[in-house]
């Protein structure tokens, strides 16, 4: 199957999923899906990197955050919609995946992981210190009850869940893109052997560099419309370990060579903690994620796809 | 057609500790010269100096490829690879979780290699059967012979006009280490290859090499011009079989 025929299919089924979505209309289930969604894309950008090169990034709530303070930045210094804010989040995030691969790529390993950690760490330092953006106090959005599309009244949160699915159709798209080209190729063989991809003529400095940039405009993207989401974005919650902590575990548990692997971890891992949310409370949720990731690391060392692969050989050669 | 290396007064090191000092070896034009020493004396150091991985703090590297010269020293590896120059690195380095047809396929990943992919790869089945018995099968399950084929078989995807092997006797038992030399020599016969290989089988080594250096301490220790003189010779025996 072709990426146009991919895009078509995905683009089915996400106006499948809006219309009963829409249908549906109940705003709990939107701003639930809203946060599942956010975490497909997360997911599946962290597997760009961490999957198909076999870089661990433990730092994607710096990209996430610097997706959302450039919303809150901008929301102060000139108001653009949101698809545009989407725009702006990319290239910061990007240049930041760009330049932190830059400066951290020579190191491999837990190195790589730690480099990436501090990276968090250095910059929810510089947002709290950062007046404009609101400090340490924290930046209020007041998110419009609705918005007029094209002479149409769409209730907001119903408007950033369609936004977000479509930012997630798109990375899944890229992400399946970018598995099959030559680009995947590339990856693949940084992940198994770097001499040897280098010994081959594999452009190694260059494939990392892409891979951490469009990683990192991804994870931006993600984090462009959380602000209106959320309503108040303080440091704390945009840096917050859950984000760095789901977008390793979910493509972990789904499966981290294809792109299925992060969206059904995402699906998977995200309603089982919204249920817990609701059910049980909200402090639950990293129990979960860490109770899934150990079972997981035992029982299916190679993600939900690698359990499947090996019940098909099995199947195959009674 | 003339492809040759020319390693002129090469010193390299890994921060403070000096692997290589003072080296210089040539490798004519459809030659195939044998770098020899036990481990640890800076063979696979001084490969990876060609091959842009290492850089040189000191010497020259110029590699005459069809007739033209280029200074490889600064030169990126993925352009030094482009120039027609191949490494099969020590200890195999295949792509484990990758079937061997994707191996293969991935050894012609710069744009010249992949104009005539399909011409290399079919050379490389007819070469090498085994391989194109077992082209689904995952690289990292196969015997350590079959990768050695495999590694020297995604070299070849390249179309390379110079070939390094750096030790390709590593892990394997004697009789195989013995059919992967044969192989390697079969490949230069047929493609015209210049070879440069680095290993510490010296046996094995000296039956396929035109010529061959002796290298300790990072030094060249010996050269012989011919595979009778490194045979029959005093220096030899002390410095490197410790007899």
């Amino acid at each position: 199957m072709n990426t146009t025929k991919f895009a078509l299919i995905t683009i089915v089924v996400g106006a499948a999923v809006m219309a009963f979505a829409h249908w549906y209309s109940i705003d709990y289930l939107f701003f639930a899906s809203y946060t599942i969604l956010q975490f497909i894309v997360l997911a599946t950008a962290w597997n760009i990197l961490g999957g198909y090169c076999g870089y661990v990034n433990f730092g994607s709530a710096a990209f996430f955050a610097m997706g959302a303070y450039s919303s809150v930045f901008m929301h102060k210094f000139y108001p653009l919609p949101i698809p545009a804010l989407f725009i702006v989040s990319a290239i910061v995030s990007g240049i930041a995946g760009f330049g932190m691969g830059y400066l951290t790529l020579r190191l491999r390993g837990s190195f790589f992981a730690i480099a990436t950690l501090a990276l968090a760490v250095v910059l929810q330092t510089l947002v709290v210190n950062w007046e404009y953006v609101g400090g340490s106090r924290g930046a209020y959005i007041i998110r419009p009850e609705s918005i007029e599309f094209a002479g149409i009244t769409i209730n907001y949160i119903e408007y950033l869940f369609g936004l977000m699915l479509l930012l997630t159709i798109i990375a899944l798209v890229t992400a399946r893109a970018i598995e099959r080209s030559q680009l995947g190729f590339g990856f693949a063989t940084i992940r198994d052997d770097e001499l040897a991809a280098e010994a081959c003529g594999v452009p190694t400095l260059r494939v990392k560099l892409i891979a951490t940039t469009i990683s990192g405009a991804f994870m931006g993207m993600a984090g462009a419309p959380f602000p209106y989401y959320i309503g108040y974005l303080q440091p704390s919650s945009a840096f917050g370990l859950e984000y760095a902590v789901n977008s390793i575990a979910m493509p972990m548990i789904g499966g981290t060579t294809s792109w299925v692997g992060p969206l059904i971890g995402a699906i998977l891992l995200g309603s089982a903690q919204q249920y817990a949310t609701v059910s049980i409370s909200s402090e639950v949720n990293l129990l979960i994620v860490g109770l899934m990731l150990v079972a997981f690391v035992i029982i299916a060392p190679n993600g939900l796809i690698g359990l499947v692969q090996g019940w098909r050989r099995a199947w195959r050669k009674p | 057609m003339a492809s040759s290396i020319t390693i002129e007064k090469v010193h390299a090191a890994y921060g403070a500790v000096r692997v290589i000092e003072d080296v210089s070896i040539n490798v004519k034009a459809g030659e195939t010269v044998a770098l020899l020493g036990t481990n640890g004396n800076g063979k696979s150091t001084l490969m990876k100096c060609v091959m842009g991985i290492v850089k040189p703090v000191a010497g020259n590297i110029v590699a005459e490829i069809d007739g033209e010269k280029h200074d490889l020293v600064g030169m990126k590896t993925e352009d030094i690879v482009d120039l027609g120059i191949a490494l099969v690195p020590e200890g195999r380095r295949l792509f484990p979780r990758l079937t061997v047809e994707e191996n293969l396929l991935l050894g012609a990943f710069r744009p010249k290699a992949r104009a005539q992919i399909k011409t290399n790869f079919d050379f490389c089945c007819e070469a090498f059967p085994r391989l194109a018995e077992r082209l689904k099968q995952l690289a990292g399950s196969m015997s350590g012979g079959e990768q050695q084929m495999l590694a020297l078989a995604r070299a070849l995807m390249l179309a390379p006009r110079i070939l390094l092997v750096d030790e390709p006797s590593v892990g394997l038992a004697p009789l195989l280490v013995a059919r992967t030399i044969d192989a390697i020599k079969q490949l230069k016969d047929h493609y015209q290859l210049t070879v440069l290989m680095a290993e510490q089988n010296f046996t094995q080594a000296i039956r396929i090499a035109d010529r061959g250096y002796v290298i300790v301490h990072g030094k060249i220790a010996f050269e012989g011009r011919s595979a009778d003189e490194l045979n029959n010779n005093d220096l030899i025996r002390q410095f490197y079989l410790g007899m």
